[in-house]
């Protein structure tokens, strides 16, 4: 294909239109509505789906969900979960699940947000939320750790409650004779 | 005080006042050094569809003083591989010119007894050209001093592209002198008055539109910021400047183009003079006085909207293009220009 290149005009060449083509656009955005946004005053609102901070969830009756797993641990590319279990004689804030975590630390200034911890939580203990704009003085303000996280996390609408149907099964087993 | 003052010798008048001229010159130059870097970040930002500092004051009016806080505060770091005494210097020669020039602009008429000029010399622009040449050392030093090579290509670059330009700077203004037939700057300003044609700008519009593009080239500013070209160098001879060294090399350019547009006010639009309710003619009263320098302040205002405009505007020329377009564009119509003006006079005569 032959590209036509026509020898510019006296005009184009001292740059006329150049000049004028520039001052409309320029002139245009001048008076254009502005698309900043006033940050700390006003927010982003994050859809459906982001993935945010990972917080830790109790259940409906203020359970902590998490088991202890380390699944989340094992799985996370950057290693900034680090779970501390319970040992042999460790017990859960309930009676029939076997055990909750000492400790759990997020390093937040290692978690790069990529859900798996989410994904693989056999207990859906753990979620993504919608803070991105964690905040701290130090490295070590920035390691969050169990308090923290669950406190944030807040609650989560369980719709099966897994464990709580077990205690019920298991507190109807205890009465003799068995119903069918 | 007033008796005390008429008591004064004439020498001891002049000190006097002139040392107070030049004290109200130099701190109105500061603030508005300050303030057009603020309207320049204004303007861009609204051009970008953006709104601009606005935290610091209401509408970002106390930016300036923020940024000079911080120029001042963060740390004047000196790398190890400079050459100390050319690095030291060369922010101060970049501001100097600048500053000198300010000395030959009437910035009004007079008030009282007092010329609003500080020196009113009667070779007022040869002084200027011989100052504003001046200006290209600085940033020639700085690219050298600096030792490395972003600074050292911008340095090149510079000095290649002001002594270019200022030829064509000084040709353009030729054919105003020999209309004038003075190079004291007052008496160009004299000559304009009476009437809007009488305004060197009508009289003489291509020297003005090469006055112009020479004036953006010697200020640095887009389409000719080659030296400080940010994409391609890095920002250029003050690559390695830190704190209010840095802050110098920006003082000096927002310096230089209020200088520069204070020229072509001087020159071209009838310096403090505005043709109606006869204010063309050195004042009288204190109030025409005062209305004089702010007529001046309003054309300056205009020329620096327009530097900034432009900056925001336009892509910044090849450096063939460049070189082209003063040698080969702007020196021969400028000869032209003075030849065609001078035969003009010779026949009127």
């Amino acid at each position: 294909m032959i590209v036509k290149r026509p020898p510019l005009s006296l005009a184009e060449r001292l740059y006329l239109p150049a000049i004028w083509g520039g001052f409309k656009v320029t002139l245009r955005h001048f008076f254009k509505k502005k698309v900043t946004m006033q940050y700390p005053e006003e927010k982003w609102v994050v859809p459906e789906g982001y993935r945010g901070a990972p917080y830790l969830v109790r259940d409906q009756d203020g359970h902590t969900k998490c088991v202890s797993c380390q699944l989340c641990e094992f799985v996370c590319p950057p290693k900034a979960i680090k779970i501390t279990p319970p040992g042999p004689n460790g017990t859960a804030d309930r009676a029939n699940a076997e055990k909750m975590p000492r400790e759990f630390e997020i390093n937040m200034l290692r978690c790069i947000f990529c859900g798996f911890c989410q994904e693989v939580c056999p207990e859906e203990a753990i979620f993504l939320m919608k803070d991105y704009a964690l905040t701290g003085a130090s490295r070590n303000e920035m390691i969050y750790d169990k308090e923290k996280l669950l406190a944030l996390g807040g609650v989560h609408q369980d719709r099966i409650q897994k464990w709580k149907h077990k205690a019920e099964e298991a507190a109807q087993q205890d009465v003799f004779p068995v119903k069918p | 005080m007033m008796h005390w003052l008429n008591n004064l010798s004439p020498a001891w008048q002049f000190v006097l006042f002139s040392a107070i001229k030049v004290v109200a010159a130099f701190a109105v130059l500061m603030f508005m050094v300050a303030y057009v870097v603020l309207v320049e970040r204004k303007v861009c930002a609204f051009i970008q569809d953006r709104i601009g500092p606005n935290r610091a004051g209401p509408f970002g009016l106390l930016q300036p003083a923020a940024d000079a806080v911080k120029a001042f505060f963060k740390e004047d770091f000196t790398p190890a591989h400079v050459r100390k005494v050319f690095y030291v210097l060369a922010p101060a020669i970049v501001m100097l010119p600048g500053l000198m020039n300010l000395a030959v602009i009437p910035f009004g008429s007079r008030i009282g007894n007092q010329p609003m000029v500080i020196a009113d010399l009667n070779v007022g622009i040869l002084y200027t050209f011989g100052i504003v040449s001046l200006g290209v050392y600085g940033i020639v030093l700085a690219g050298y001093a600096a030792n490395s090579k972003y600074p050292f290509l911008g340095g090149i670059r510079s000095s290649a592209q002001m002594i270019s330009y200022e030829i064509a700077m000084g040709l353009s203004v030729i054919p105003l002198f020999l209309l004038v037939g003075s190079l004291n700057l007052s008496q160009v300003i004299h000559y304009q008055s009476g009437g809007f044609l009488n305004w060197l700008v009508f009289k003489q519009p291509l020297a003005f539109a090469i006055f112009l593009a020479a004036a953006f080239a010697e200020t640095n500013r887009t389409p000719f910021d080659l030296p400080e070209a940010e994409q391609e160098l890095a920002g250029g001879y003050n690559v390695e400047y830190s704190s209010i060294k840095f802050a110098l090399f920006f003082m000096g350019e927002y310096a230089n183009m209020i200088l520069a547009s204070a020229m072509m006010v001087t020159l071209f639009f009838g310096g403090w003079t505005l043709p109606i309710f006869g204010l063309d003619q050195p004042a009288t009263a204190l109030w025409a006085g005062l209305v004089q320098i702010g007529i001046f302040l309003a054309k300056l205002f205009c020329f620096l909207v327009m530097f900034i405009w432009v900056r925001w505007m336009w892509p910044r020329f090849r450096y063939d293009q460049l070189m082209k377009l003063s040698w080969q564009r702007f020196i021969p119509l400028a000869l032209a220009n003075i030849v065609v003006t001078a035969f003009v006079l010779w026949v009127r005569s």
